[in-house]
């Protein structure tokens, strides 16, 4: 029974994490209509700094400041942050394809970085050691399981309270017009190019509190955490649950993480020992048939966008204006 | 009346070296309706653009009141009291009606107030102000298109064919609304290809070709001069063999 509430807990602590990074795509794509195709590597900014700042320290590596956890995650933060600026400012000028091929170009920079730069990353064998936050103080793993699991959900819900508050907002309104028609927003007095760039910088400082989690989790990070793999996942997430709706962002997080770990459990349990060898590149071609399936039958996902509760509860009163929504 | 928004020898284009307007010129007197009419490809749009600072201005000047506004940025036009309303996607399909207008009275101090006279003079956006824009008819999106340009109480309202794509019936609709707006003291410069209804409303108006002026007087005058067909449909320049 512990082992299966462990494994449980195992299971929706990284689906929470990884609803963590849909969340920050979701404000890029379904909010903003940024095509971003690195999200690994602002995921992965967040996980190496978190690292490098809270880690242990390893003879000839750089880092190890065994900072405490919250300023480690802050730290790592404010890298994936500070990468998305420079990027963004680089190539938010470009639309659509153009911007998610400059963008997985990031993500492949930022791998081969982790993979190459071994004084600061550890190279392909990756940093290992965090001293996880008070892993020491409750002792048990199994009740630390638990824990760590009401943490990350602790922070999923927090980014959900806030991006909905943040959708909500007017600023969310001017997102979702530049999203719509940049040149109607911008003739209407929006900054399409500001608004863009803090979208981008937002919804990559959330992956960044993604990777800082996974790598306290994990306590570990090598650039096989980095696989463009990752950025596909969280894609197909979003398109299954509906992209500009922060729950169908959330739903899809659970329901694509419990079907890739579902499929990799049934093809190990019951699949010929020869097929197994496939088990990879099989649950590859599965997240690209759900991607397919979903885009040509349902592409607005399971929760599709819906108006705006705010502003559906003010104007029911027709004919009345009420300063609220503003 | 006086000119308030005047452009002097106008060159404008989407490409460096290759201009599309060639030394345009236009005035526009306060609290009237100019129409630009002219054949396909004449720059009417583009004209109306480089004013909204949309296309880049590469000689001539724009002047407001006074004030040159050459080669303003869009989305400080509105500060300055000009709205654009485009041609096509001038609305937020995915937005409610109500989140449209708010879009715009964001920035403006008495918006509570400004939203009720918004509705007031738009009764089908006040009963659909829940739903979204998307839902609304083609005459109705140019019915929010203008009351979103209305919201900020501009001086000066650039259009670009607010009748495309309506039946003549709304189209006629819309170039009446429009002409009220001068009524309100707005000054309202409009492109259009529906030429014989836009001139019906107009006070003044301006036709070009191949980027330049053609021709421009009174809209009564236009209307009935034998000439403007054969211009507009053939782009015929005026006094060519």
């Amino acid at each position: 029974m512990i082992g299966l509430i462990s494994y449980l807990a195992f299971f929706a602590t990284m689906a929470g994490i990884l609803a963590i990074v849909v969340l920050g795509l979701n404000l890029q794509w379904g909010y903003t209509g940024l095509f971003n195709g690195g999200v690994v590597a602002f995921f992965g900014a967040g996980a190496y700094g978190t690292m490098i700042l809270g880690g242990r320290p390893e003879p000839g590596q750089f880092g190890g400041f065994e900072w405490p956890f919250l300023f480690a995650l802050a730290g790592g933060v404010l890298l994936a942050g500070a990468i998305a600026w420079i990027v963004g400012i680089l190539t938010l000028r470009l639309r659509h394809d153009y911007l998610a091929i400059a963008t997985f170009g990031v993500a492949v920079a930022f791998e081969s970085i982790a993979r190459n730069a071994e004084w600061l990353t550890g190279g392909a064998k990756g940093l290992r050691g965090f001293p996880r936050p008070l892993e020491a103080a409750i002792g048990n793993t199994f009740v630390y399981g638990l824990c760590f699991l009401a943490m990350v959900m602790a922070v999923l819900a927090a980014v959900y309270w806030a991006l909905q508050r943040l959708v909500q907002s007017p600023y969310g309104r001017a997102l979702r017009a530049i999203r719509e028609d940049e040149v109607a927003a911008r003739s209407l007095g929006k900054n399409p190019t500001r608004l863009r760039l803090q979208s981008f910088v937002i919804g990559s400082m959330i992956m960044g509190v993604a990777g800082g989690l996974y790598v306290a989790f994990y306590a570990f990070v090598s650039p096989q955490d980095l696989a463009p793999i990752l950025t596909f996942q969280v894609w197909a997430m979003l398109i299954v649950g509906g992209a500009g709706n922060n729950r169908g962002a959330v739903l899809g997080a659970f329901l694509i993480w419990g079907a890739w770990t579902g499929s990799g459990f049934a093809l190990s349990k019951f699949a010929p020992a020869a097929m197994q060898l496939y088990t990879g590149p099989i649950q590859y071609i599965l997240i690209g048939t759900v991607i397919v399936v979903m885009l040509l039958w349902r592409p607005q996902g399971l929760l599709p966008e819906r108006i705006t509760q705010r502003f559906t509860k003010t104007a029911s009163k027709v004919g009345t204006t009420s300063k609220g929504a503003f | 009346m006086t000119a308030l928004l005047t452009i002097a020898a106008l060159e404008a284009g989407y490409v460096r070296d290759l201009p599309i307007l060639r030394q345009v010129n236009l005035s526009v007197m306060r609290a009237s309706l100019t129409v630009i009419i002219g054949p396909n490809g004449a720059g009417k749009s583009t004209l109306i653009k480089a004013i909204a600072g949309l296309v880049p201005v590469s000689a001539g000047t724009v002047t407001l009141d006074g004030a040159d506004i050459t080669g303003i940025r869009p989305d400080q036009m509105g500060a300055l009291g000009l709205a654009y309303v485009p041609q096509t996607d001038n609305i937020f399909r995915h937005l409610t009606i109500r989140e449209n207008l708010a879009l715009v009275l964001r920035r403006v101090p008495d918006r509570t107030t400004r939203l009720d006279e918004l509705y007031a003079l738009f009764p089908p956006l006040a009963a659909k102000q829940a739903d979204r824009a998307g839902s609304l008819s083609g005459g109705q999106r140019q019915m929010l298109a203008v009351a979103m340009a209305l919201s900020g109480r501009p001086r000066v309202m650039l259009m670009d064919e607010p009748s495309a794509g309506l039946s003549p019936k709304i189209a006629a609709e819309v170039l009446d609304l429009t002409r009220s707006l001068t009524a309100q003291g707005v000054t309202v410069l409009l492109v259009e290809q529906n030429v014989k209804q836009a001139l019906r409303v107009a006070d003044h108006c301006y036709i070009l070709a191949e980027g330049r002026n053609q021709l421009d007087g009174p809209a009564a005058a236009i209307l009935s001069d034998p000439m403007v067909a054969e211009i507009y449909l053939g782009g015929k320049r005026v006094g060519a063999a």
